[in-house]
């Protein structure tokens, strides 16, 4: 049986609680660059390599990309061959998570109760969610999730008569509320089906998938490439202000669901997209 | 596309040639305050308190930027959404606010204020927290220091990049710009 041990998993989520806020995402960069070139609104060609300057200071300063270094979500697969020394993996990431953020002068947005609003100092507790899947592997997707996106966020329960035009719709509306506010051009995670809980918390899951990856599913890969085009049709552009890239990924999700409902969550995600893996 | 050089503080003459979509690059003194400032400003007018830096032709920055690194004036100091000092910014416009830095849309109360006070609403790229921070030179908080990363600061700024939003003829750039590159008009589906 493997071991793994509660101080080598605060190490690597502190060592990546840094290096996510400060660094960008190689494929981001690469869409982009890309983005530039397409771009005909000569403001929005400007705001974009604004952007890609802003992450080579980060990195040459040692700063972060942006000052909302977010709040943290972990995706946790556990194999359930390992064992785990020291203390229990949700002590370890909320450790890790503390020691990063107050080592790499990373921002604390975190308040304890969400009415009184005290501050908790350490930008802890993460949100955690656990898988229990095969083998003796531990794998952890680390986000820093910014709220002017998550703000803008919305979950709907559809009808099921209201079908896929509708799903599209609610997401468009969403996309189109959110404006400026949310920091475009965005990645747009969708959670379609499960319960109302349970489309939220995939939309998410959507929002850690490589850009690069395309959905397994040709269907929902279709519908992932329709979107895209769909929403930069709306015009919005970077930060608000027109143009043709609102959107640089859309990634979809899916859970089985019940035969009365048809949940939608869009988790939308700013430019900063910054989510890590560890795996031990 | 122009882009216009101003220093603080901010009168109705240099904001008359400042037009939506314009870049303008900020020199001078700016202020800090997002939500738990605003509720304190409020709270501080209600109290017949003077405010603590002098609001008249001021600009507000919306910021609560990431801890100083040792060795730096200020760490990560982007815009945060502006939409949620919304409610509070009349009362701070009546006072001679005239501008503000934030990032995305503002209330149409908001808007139609900045018009009849002939204000101005500046945007500061969201997200771009590194490169802005390099155009703030000293940095120094002046009151609330409970709040942390939410205390008022006085910025002193130089050539701080940004982009008229509304400008004081009420003109919008996230109505305007939007709105020529939105395709979907021409486009058929139901929805």
């Amino acid at each position: 049986m493997k071991k793994v041990y509660y101080e080598e998993i605060v190490k690597r989520v502190k060592d990546k609680s840094i290096e996510m806020n400060i660094n960008m995402d190689k494929e981001l960069k690469t869409l982009l660059e890309r983005s530039i070139k397409e771009e005909d609104s000569s403001l929005a060609k400007e705001i974009m390599k604004d952007i890609l300057l802003n992450q080579e200071i980060a990195q040459k300063e040692g700063i972060p990309l942006c000052q909302d270094t977010g709040i943290v979500v972990a995706f946790v697969n556990i194999g359930q061959d390992l064992t785990v020394y020291g203390g229990n993996v949700t002590d370890a990431i909320n450790e890790g998570v503390s020691r990063g953020y107050k080592e790499g002068y990373l921002r604390k947005s975190i308040v304890e109760c969400p009415l009184r609003r005290k501050n908790t100092k350490d930008n802890t507790p993460a949100i955690i969610y656990y898988d229990i899947v095969e083998g003796e592997q531990l794998s952890i997707t680390l986000a820093a999730k910014g709220f002017g996106s998550e703000n803008m966020s919305a979950v709907k329960m559809l009808k099921p008569s209201e079908g896929i035009e509708g799903v599209k719709k609610f997401i468009l509306e969403t996309i189109k509320n959110a404006g400026g506010n949310c920091c475009p051009p965005i990645v747009v995670g969708v959670g379609i089906g499960g319960t109302f809980d349970k489309a939220a918390q995939i939309s998410k899951k959507a929002l850690v998938r490589d850009l690069s990856d395309k959905n397994k599913d040709p269907y929902l890969r279709e519908l992932e490439e329709e979107l895209i085009q769909e929403i930069n049709r709306l015009g919005i552009g970077p930060q608000g202000f027109g143009g043709k890239t609102t959107a640089l990924a859309v990634k979809i999700e899916t859970h089985p669901t019940h035969i009365a409902g048809l949940p939608v969550a869009v988790n939308i995600n700013c430019h900063a997209s910054r989510h890590v893996k560890i795996i031990l | 596309m122009n882009t216009i050089r101003i220093t603080t503080p901010l009168n109705e003459k240099k904001i008359s040639n400042l037009k939506a979509g314009d870049r303008v690059l900020i020199s001078g003194d700016v202020y800090t305050a997002r939500d738990a400032a605003h509720i304190k400003l409020r709270e501080m007018l209600k109290d017949n308190v003077n405010l603590p830096f002098n609001i008249e032709g001021a600009i507000l920055y919306y910021v609560g930027p990431t801890p100083t690194p040792p060795g730096k004036i200020i760490g990560s100091a982007g815009p945060t959404t502006s939409t949620r000092m919304d409610d509070l910014t009349p009362l701070l416009m009546n006072l001679g606010l005239l501008g503000m830095i934030g990032k995305g849309d503002r209330s149409d109360k908001v808007v139609d204020l900045i018009k009849k006070k002939g204000a101005v609403y500046f945007a500061a790229i969201g997200g771009a927290g590194a490169l802005i921070s390099k155009s703030i030179i000293e940095s120094q908080i002046i009151v609330f220091p409970e709040l942390g990363t939410e205390a008022i600061r006085w910025l002193k700024v130089k050539d701080f990049p940004v982009i008229v939003a509304i400008d004081s003829q009420g003109v919008n750039l996230y109505k305007t710009g939007p709105a020529n590159y939105n395709t979907k008009k021409s486009h058929k589906p139901s929805y």
